[in-house]
């Protein structure tokens, strides 16, 4: 099913969780609405599952109104953040919740919850009770009860919010994988950028209830329209620059920034991993910290007249030769963007650990 | 590298000044607490157990058989009757009105809502003897709507309606309270994967809500009984214990302890007693279970 939401604004009270937002969604894809908590992703899911109201606007599912239709008869699936699984309903009976309360016959009810139970891997737990599940298998539950009755679109509310990170790179793929093999669209809310790229084909950045970025998840990182987009994604610096055609002029430090030149004040952003530095005397930097990650590093610097930076390195990296705290070094800024400062709803990062 | 030795350094200071504060004298320590066991073991035994305790001794120091005998006589027995039937029509109205308030409460934003918060919370806060003056104010034959119930023939003070109001009235907050309790403990997300999942309101109730709730709504229900069955002041100022008609259980041990018939009033007081140990088992087997 298509989805189609025009001009969506929702407040509470003096607060705008949701402001005047439009898209749209493909027919079969999977989609990501990806923000910080409080940016409006959830309230905005819930309208689209029918729990809440919209202030103004319009949702359409193909070509049919749904913005005032009950939620009993949008036909949403909606898997909750924390699973909502009914506490006293075995495991088969979660998953035929959906079939039974519209009065399908018993036999055709178990057959669909064998075929569910199979395809979300849970065979064999049919008797037990929520309460007997791990977090995992409560999380496949919950979707396997949404996709009983063969929803148009499946919502999926922070899916793997409440699971710890193993879990979730399993979850995460497997969600992949059960989208295509159902085909059903679907739309899920994460605050986790690395859920939101490694799942989707398209994703949302929210923040402060409005859209900042609408696009395939390569180009959100490679080409973020906005500084919070940018921000948002990965680990960057951030510095007041100077900007003189494609030069960016930040302390010492200099980079040719890639895209529309800005205007007037400007923010240099870089990520942290589109930099080199190596050691280098007198070099432009002095060295504060450094700190293994498992296979990456994480180098700390004071650049001369621009403040703290930080860039990661993979772990045998040859840069890293004699980069110790307190050592001067050289940096080369391999690829950054800049944005209006005035734009700018955020204060430069003066240490962005 | 200067840095591990100085972190080194740092937790071994913490732990020291830890280890000051965390060793309390031990023998204080379990002092104190086994004195506060002993006192509150005793303050229950001197105010609760001991008055049923000296029941059932006055009982049997004056032969079970005559005082048991005395609730068989007609009176008795209408006592105990009455007593009966209030308590099965409080539960049943209060269950019901109880729970509907309950979800008003706990699911429903409505502009009155806080104050019917607190209005469902009032019998616990006023004496009952002045819920049955109020009554009296109110259906009495001076009273506000006492010409109009008049006029339609209709008794409530010193008749079957009066009993009932008051019953009904004292007995109300039990079930509101636990309910709200656990409705607002679980959450609304449950009812709204049911509401997602294509059940109706009606369905929702029966099949997620009140499954939900039932061991509160359990525990609800024996404490309406309990304080329904043992109400005594409002309705003995709007029933007047007329034996044989307004007369419950609680005015007859009342009237029985002033015409000096003690077997009488302690027979009923132990069959009461009894029934109350029976609530208290069941109440401690709902409250096990009301958590979920």
């Amino acid at each position: 099913m298509r989805i189609r939401v025009e001009n969506l604004t929702k407040r509470f009270g003096d607060f705008t969780a949701v402001d005047n937002v439009s898209f749209e969604v493909e027919d079969g894809s999977l989609v990501a609405l990806l923000g910080p908590s409080g940016s409006g992703k959830s309230t905005l899911l819930r309208i689209l599952a029918g729990l809440e109201s919209s202030d103004s606007g319009q949702i359409w599912f193909d070509d049919e109104a749904a913005t005032d239709l009950h939620a009993r008869v949008r036909g949403v699936g909606f898997v909750f953040q924390h699973y909502a699984l009914f506490r006293h309903l075995t495991v088969a009976q979660n998953i035929g919740f959906g079939l039974s309360v519209r009065g399908i016959a018993k036999p055709v009810i178990a057959k669909k919850v064998k075929e569910l139970l199979s395809l979300t891997g849970l065979s064999g737990l049919d008797e037990r009770y929520p309460s007997q599940l791990s977090g995992g298998q409560r999380q496949r539950v919950a979707l396997a009860r949404a996709l009983a009755p063969e929803p148009k679109l499946l919502l999926l509310d922070e899916p793997f919010g409440a699971v710890d990170a193993k879990v979730r790179e399993e979850l995460r793929q497997w969600l992949r994988r059960l989208h295509d093999e159902v085909g059903v669209t679907s739309i899920f809310v994460t605050h986790d950028q690395e859920e939101a790229f490694a799942v989707s084909d398209r994703v949302l950045v929210f923040h402060r209830g409005r859209i900042e970025q609408n696009g395939a998840p390569m180009d959100i990182l490679d080409r973020p329209e906005t500084e919070f987009v940018a921000r948002f994604v990965g680990e960057v610096n951030v510095f007041p620059a100077e900007i003189d055609g494609d030069r960016a002029t930040a302390g010492k430090l200099q980079a040719r920034i890639q895209g529309e030149p800005p205007l007037g004040p400007a923010h240099l952003v870089i990520r942290a991993y589109d930099l080199k530095l190596w050691r280098e005397d007198p070099g432009i930097a002095t060295v504060q910290r450094v700190v293994t990650f498992g296979d990456r590093v994480r180098v700390q610097a004071d650049v001369d007249g621009a403040g703290p930076i930080v860039a990661f390195f993979p772990r045998r990296s040859s840069l890293l030769r004699g980069i110790a705290p307190g050592c001067r070094a050289q940096i080369e800024v391999t690829t950054a963007r800049a944005y209006p400062a005035a734009n700018s709803s955020l204060i430069p990062a003066a240490n962005p650990a | 590298m200067s840095e591990p030795a100085r972190s080194l350094a740092l937790p071994s200071t913490v732990l020291r000044a830890d280890q000051r504060r965390a060793a309390p004298n031990l023998f204080l320590h379990r002092l104190g607490r086994h004195s506060l066991v002993a006192s509150a073991t005793l303050y229950l035994l001197l105010v609760l157990v001991a008055p049923l305790g000296g029941i059932g001794y006055e009982l049997i120091s004056m032969g079970v058989t005559g005082p048991l005998k005395s609730l068989l006589e007609p009176e008795a027995l209408a006592a105990l009757r009455m007593s009966l039937v209030l308590t099965a029509l409080s539960v049943a109205i209060n269950t019901v009105v109880g729970t509907s308030l309950a979800i008003a409460i706990a699911r429903h934003k409505f502009a009155l809502r806080g104050l019917v918060n607190a209005l469902a919370d009032l019998p616990l806060a006023v004496s009952p003897v002045m819920v049955g003056l109020s009554f009296l104010l109110l259906f009495g034959r001076e009273g506000w709507f006492g010409a109009t119930l008049d006029h339609f023939d209709v008794k409530v003070v010193f008749a079957f309606g009066g009993l009932l109001l008051g019953t009904l009235f004292v007995a109300l907050p039990y079930t509101v309270r636990e309910v709200v309790y656990v409705l607002e403990e679980l959450g609304t997300s449950e009812e709204e994967a049911a509401a997602t999942l294509g059940a109706s309101p009606v369905q929702i109730f029966f099949r997620v809500t009140l499954p939900n709730i039932r061991f509160a709504l359990g525990y609800g229900v024996l404490m309406t009984l309990a304080r329904s069955m043992g109400e005594f002041g409002a309705v003995l100022v709007l029933g007047g214990s007329i034996s044989g008609q307004t007369q419950t259980a609680t005015t007859f041990i009342h009237d029985a302890i002033d015409e000096r018939a003690t077997g009488s009033a302690y027979g009923m007081a132990v069959l009461l007693a009894l029934f109350s140990i029976g609530l208290l088992l069941a109440l401690e087997w709902a409250k096990r279970r009301r958590k979920f």
